[in-house]
Formats: C-alpha cells, sequence, structure tokens
C-alpha cells in the first residue's frame, strides 16, 4: 500500500483501492443533456446575476429545473436560462490588453472631479 | 515566446496572491487532474451521502421530523449537483464522473458505506458527519479554483442548517424515554470513530510536501481538522448528557485541547477497500436509479429534438 | 363530523402520495428531476400537515376524544388503515417515472378543480389552506402534464410506457369523483369532473395518447377506508416508530 504518498483522505484524496468496483459497464450516457446556465434576479430592481449551472433536456425544463435547484430558500423572483454553448467569453489570455488600458482613465469616475462644498448633490 | 516556465511562474504568484484560478485560465494539468478528482468525489460524496439517510424518509416518527429530512436530503443532492457541475468547467462530463462512480473507479467518502439503523442515526449524522464535513467545507470556501469555491460557499450557506438539526435531533432524543436516550447513545457510539476517520490519515503517514497545500486547494491538515472537530464534539456533547465512545478522551490544559484514542486503521483501510458494510448496497443503488433513469432522459431528449425541429421548420 | 372527514380525505390523500413521492428521493432519472419531484413531495406534505392541523383542531374543540388531544401526528401516525380516508390512487406504488407523473397529473388536475372551489367557500380556514396550496398545485399540474407529453411523445419505449401507466392507472381515476358523504354541498364533483377530463384529455392528446374508451369499471373503496393491499405495508412502514414506541416524543 503506498498511503504514505496520501495526505488527506477527505475529497480527493480518497485512493483507487480496488475492490469495491461493480459490475457496472460503463457506457457513454447516449442521452446525455445539455448544460444551461442560470441567472436569477434575487428581487426586483436587481440585475439577473449568475447563480450556476444545471442539466435540462429543453429551455422550459431548464427554467423549471433552475426554480427547483437555485430557488428552494426563495432566492428569487425571476430566471434567466441559456445554454452554455451560446455563450461567448472573453478570452483570458487578453485580458491585460482588453482591461488594463481602463486602469489609468480615472478621469472617468466620478470622484476625480474636486468641486467646492457648496454644490451639493452632483 | 512565453515558456511554460513563465506561464507556471504566472500561474503560481496568481494562487500566491489569493487570486481565484477561473476555468479558461492556463493551469498546469496536475492543478486541473488534482481539482477534478477532489470536486468530483466530493459531488460523489454528496449523492451517495443521500441514501443513508433517504432510508428513514418512509420511516420519520413526525410530520415535522419528516419534512425536515426530505429537505435535508434533498439539499445533498443540490450540492451534488453544484459540485458536478463545478468540475464540468475542468472539462470532464458530468455522465462520464457518473460512470467512473459507478464502475468503482471514483471514490467517496467511506462515511457512507456505514448503516443506518435507528431514527437516532439520523440526528448522529447531522451533528457528527455533517460537523466533520463542515470544518473540511468551510475552508473549502477559500479554495483557488473559482468555481469549487463558489460552489462551496453556497453549499456552507445550506449545511449550517443540516448539523443544527442533527444535533437538535439528538437534544429531543437524550430528554426522552429511556429507550430513546439508549437509541441516542448507541448511535453516537456507532458514528463517532467512523467520523474520526473522516479526516483521513495522521499526518505522520505523510512523507512528501503536498502540493495541494501550495496551490491552496486545500489549506489544513488532517491532524489540525481533526482536532478541532474532537474540541468542538467533546464540549458539545457535555449538553446532551451522552458520552463519545473513548476511554482515553481527556483534556489536556498543557496544550489546551482534548486528547484522544487511537483510530482503528484497519477498519479504516478496509472500507475505503470496499469491505465496509454497506459499500455494495450504496453503489447498486446508483446503478439502479441511473439504468432505470435512461429512458426518461433519452425521451426528455428525443422530445425536446423533435419540438425543436418543429420550430426550425416553422421559422424557415 | 363530516367536515372533519372531508378534511382528513384531503389530508390523507396529500400525505400518502407524498409518502409514495418520497420513495425517488435519491432515486430519481438525473439528479435536477430528483430535486424536482422532492420538492413536490415536500408540497404535498405541507399541504397535508395544514389539513391535520385544522382536523386536529376541530376534534379537540368536538369534544368527541376524551382524554385525548388530537395532533397532526396523533392523526396522521395513530390511526388503523381502515380510518384513512385517501383515495386509492395515492396508495398505488410509485411504479416507473412514467407512473409516477401520470398519478401526478391525475392527482393534481383534481386538486386544482377542488381547491378553486375550497377557495370560494364559507369555511374560512379551509378557504385559506386552499389557497396557499392552489399556488403549489399549479406548479405540480405545469410539471407533471409537460412530463406526460415528453414521455407519451418522446420515444417507441417512453410511449409505450406510458401507455402501461394509462391502462394501469385510469381504473383509479373515477373514485376522486364519487361522493363520499361527506363533502359538504359545496363541492360540485361533477364540474370538478368535467374540467378535469377536458384538460386530461388536452394533454394526452398533446402526448399522442388516447383516453382509454369504452366504459371502464372503476375502482373506489379509500374514502371509506376500504383500501388495496399496498396500504397495509405502506402504513406499517411509516407509522413503526409511533407504534413501537407510544410514549415518545420525537
Amino acid at each position: 500500500m503506498n498511503h504514505q504518498f496520501i495526505k488527506k483522505l477527505y475529497y480527493g484524496d480518497i485512493p483507487d483501492e480496488p475492490g469495491s468496483g461493480a459490475a457496472y459497464i460503463a457506457k457513454a450516457d447516449t442521452a446525455a443533456w445539455p448544460l444551461w446556465e442560470v441567472f436569477i434576479r434575487s428581487k426586483r430592481g436587481l440585475d439577473h446575476k449568475h447563480a450556476g449551472s444545471l442539466k435540462a433536456a429543453d429551455a422550459t425544463m431548464a427554467i423549471e429545473n433552475a426554480r427547483d435547484v437555485y430557488t428552494r430558500r426563495q432566492e428569487g423572483v425571476s430566471i434567466w436560462v441559456v445554454e452554455s454553448k451560446n455563450i461567448h467569453a472573453s478570452n483570458p489570455d487578453d485580458a491585460e490588453s482588453f482591461f488594463d488600458p481602463a486602469e489609468d482613465k480615472v478621469y472617468r469616475h466620478p470622484s476625480f472631479y474636486e468641486l467646492p462644498d457648496e454644490v451639493k448633490h452632483m | 515566446m512565453t515558456t511554460i516556465h513563465q506561464f507556471e511562474n504566472d500561474f503560481q504568484d496568481k494562487i500566491d496572491q489569493e487570486a481565484k484560478i477561473e476555468p479558461k485560465d492556463w493551469m498546469p494539468d496536475a492543478y486541473r487532474k488534482t481539482n477534478l478528482r477532489q470536486i468530483s468525489q466530493h459531488a460523489h460524496s454528496e449523492v451517495v451521502g443521500m441514501l443513508p439517510e433517504g432510508n428513514w424518509i418512509t420511516r420519520a416518527p413526525s410530520l415535522k421530523r419528516k419534512a425536515i429530512l426530505i429537505a435535508k436530503v434533498q439539499d445533498e443532492a443540490g450540492h451534488g449537483l453544484y459540485l458536478y457541475c463545478a468540475a464540468e468547467t475542468l472539462g470532464q462530463s458530468r455522465e462520464q464522473m457518473i460512470d467512473d462512480l459507478l464502475s468503482g473507479k471514483a471514490k467517496y467518502s467511506s462515511i457512507f458505506n456505514y448503516p443506518t439503523l435507528t431514527w437516532a442515526d439520523m440526528g448522529a449524522i447531522g451533528w457528527l458527519v455533517d460537523g466533520a464535513a463542515i470544518l473540511n467545507q468551510v475552508m473549502l470556501c477559500r479554495t483557488s479554483y473559482g468555481p469549487y469555491a463558489r460552489a462551496m460557499v453556497r453549499i456552507c450557506k445550506e449545511e449550517s442548517f443540516h448539523q443544527r438539526q442533527g444535533f437538535e435531533t439528538l437534544l429531543v432524543l437524550s430528554k426522552g424515554t429511556a429507550a430513546q436516550k439508549e437509541m441516542c447513545q448507541d448511535a453516537i457510539n456507532r458514528w463517532w470513530w467512523p467520523s474520526l476517520m473522516m479526516f483521513g490519515p495522521k499526518d505522520s503517514e505523510s512523507t512528501n510536501s503536498d502540493q495541494s497545500m501550495k496551490w491552496k486547494i486545500k489549506r489544513k491538515s488532517n491532524d489540525e481538522l481533526r482536532q478541532n472537530f474532537v474540541d468542538m464534539i467533546a464540549e458539545q456533547i457535555k449538553l446532551l448528557g451522552m458520552t463519545l465512545p473513548d476511554p482515553h478522551l481527556k483534556w489536556n490544559e498543557q496544550k489546551k485541547s482534548y486528547d484522544f484514542g487511537e483510530i482503528n486503521w484497519e477498519e479504516f483501510w478496509n472500507v475505503v477497500k470496499g469491505n465496509g458494510p454497506c459499500n455494495k448496497e450504496r453503489i447498486d443503488a446508483r446503478i439502479k436509479a441511473h439504468e432505470q433513469g435512461a429512458w426518461v432522459r433519452e425521451a426528455a431528449l428525443a422530445y425536446a429534438e423533435k419540438k425543436n425541429k418543429i420550430k426550425t421548420v416553422s421559422a424557415a | 363530523m363530516q367536515q372533519i372527514n372531508f378534511i382528513l380525505s384531503l389530508a390523507d390523500a396529500n400525505l400518502i402520495l407524498s409518502q409514495r413521492n418520497a420513495e425517488w428521493c435519491g432515486h430519481g432519472p438525473v439528479l435536477e428531476q430528483d430535486i424536482a419531484i422532492t420538492n413536490i413531495t415536500l408540497d404535498l406534505l405541507g399541504q397535508a400537515r395544514n389539513f391535520y392541523q385544522y382536523a386536529a383542531s376541530l376534534v379537540n374543540q368536538s369534544g368527541n376524544m376524551p382524554g385525548n388531544i388530537a395532533t397532526e401526528d396523533s392523526l396522521a401516525y395513530r390511526r388503523t388503515e381502515r380510518e384513512f380516508k385517501n383515495i386509492l390512487l395515492c396508495e398505488l406504488p410509485k411504479g416507473d417515472w412514467a407512473q409516477t407523473v401520470l398519478r401526478q397529473f391525475f392527482y393534481s388536475v383534481f386538486c386544482k378543480g377542488l381547491y378553486t372551489q375550497l377557495l370560494q367557500g364559507q369555511d374560512a380556514q379551509l378557504s385559506a389552506i386552499a389557497e396557499k396550496s392552489l399556488k403549489e398545485v399549479l406548479y405540480h399540474v405545469r410539471w407533471s402534464g409537460e412530463w406526460v407529453m415528453r414521455l407519451g411523445d418522446g420515444t417507441a419505449e417512453s410511449n409505450q410506457r406510458m401507455k402501461q401507466a394509462l391502462q394501469f392507472l385510469w381504473p383509479y381515476t373515477g373514485e376522486m369523483f364519487m361522493p363520499a358523504g361527506f363533502e359538504n354541498n359545496e363541492i360540485d364533483l361533477a364540474s370538478i369532473k368535467k374540467q378535469w377530463l377536458s384538460q386530461v384529455r388536452s394533454i394526452l392528446e398533446e402526448a399522442t395518447l388516447q383516453l382509454p374508451a369504452g366504459n371502464i369499471f372503476m375502482q373506489s373503496g379509500g374514502k371509506k377506508g376500504i383500501h388495496t393491499e399496498h396500504m397495509g405495508f405502506l402504513l406499517a412502514e411509516m407509522q413503526y416508530l409511533q407504534r413501537m414506541y407510544p410514549d415518545a416524543n420525537w
């Protein structure tokens, strides 16, 4: 037994000892449901926020699954779902050219401008 | 030109600065694999963990207890789901992970291979097993992989109710009839040692430096977490008026924590290897659910495709 | 007394169906649907508890059980099989996913009609419970109706299984609309039946399934406490702890 290399046995390091291998013949599930991203508006006036993902056969089911999975504790008043494959994302490798140029444009932020105290509420 | 070495340095810099790693970021292959393994084992543990408690849903002794237990087991399904989704961001499908679980290739926490024999086991699992799990999970909320950390934040929020309801279940039994008190003590006796085993082998059993700690996937050692757990439970059990089945359990004034006896490591390794009392039942139950659900999943997909086609045709 | 029996029949039906659906928890065809059916289980259990609590308060007011205080648990756990008044449909085994969703659909469409009438009734407490339950029931109708369509119009196998479920369950649908003598005169079962048939027919059509033809003999007896053989086992399991430890609180 080579468990001197094992530090923990909590999730992740439970060793692959043979023994409990069941008589199950692994077969690729031909009926895998697509993955959906779920966005929830937690209360009126707020944006929809990414809550997580789930599997569903179609959009109707995805919304209902989202209701059952992500709003069991009254977390939402509105749900959006979108199939994960339809999300286009920026490339993390472009992060520097995408986001760093905004760093020195402090003049975009209201606190950049010093106004006399007499001007209230601007 | 960027070399692998630079990638690795940048990666470790991010980790050292406590920045989270996100799915599309570059990451060492071993980091991806380690996370995938850990998150999927965690997901499997949640799903298999539904079974021992699910056992008692139809026999819960009051309508209130029944509702609480159903909600709790359902939460575990939710946690399994969050975790499978987090693992999927690393490039393996849930179907593949489930196949690995059912064929015995992937593992889950050994604790769920113990049987639930009386109603008091529902309390003992909530208090001891979930209590042990929470110590680990609170730590995992700060783990370096973003999707895992976010799933854990959501899970910990829901999990805190589990330990409380477990303790309260035992509290009621401890104030009940003689038979209930006996049931309560018996459940604690049976679940105490397996709960301690949940934290894994002693730190001294390990010889190599732990890459997982460096990558901040994990943040505390087995013995550290186990000691925290013992100190917490040894105090809480006084409120129950019950005892822990360990003659060596004693407060150590010097180190300001409890000393406790030796875990039966032979039993520990045997349960890990599949020789626990319920290993076979648990996996068989999951296989049955998966195989008997296949036609349902196929039908839903076939129906969705039909409806999609109709929509496409009418749009054309 | 009639009103108490009527309320108990509603409580029993919800509890027994909840008990059956609970058997799916941890064994569903996919995690998302395991969670979905369990939500329905919890809704039904919650409705049962509201009805039991109301029935218990009426029993205690009536003074018919001197020395004993009725509670939701005494009503659920300490009555015999012959005292349970749920329709037979609810106690049938959960069967496969087809049988489970079709039964849920039949039952939920019925509850929709029934609760809508209760909502307008004289009994304020019952009306309040019906109002709260109706919101849940509408979702159950939607969820189960969609599954009936998916399976009916899914694959050859799922279609076959739906047909079997339909054939098996249909003879148990008639009892919903048979008066048992304890319904108050605000309840119009005939009109509930009419609406029920119309919604069931349209969803079954959508699911490429047909309403069983001909004059099919309908099973009944549940409302009078004459149950199927399944019921004894269900209660034995459900009531075991309360029966074994009659003096205990949990």
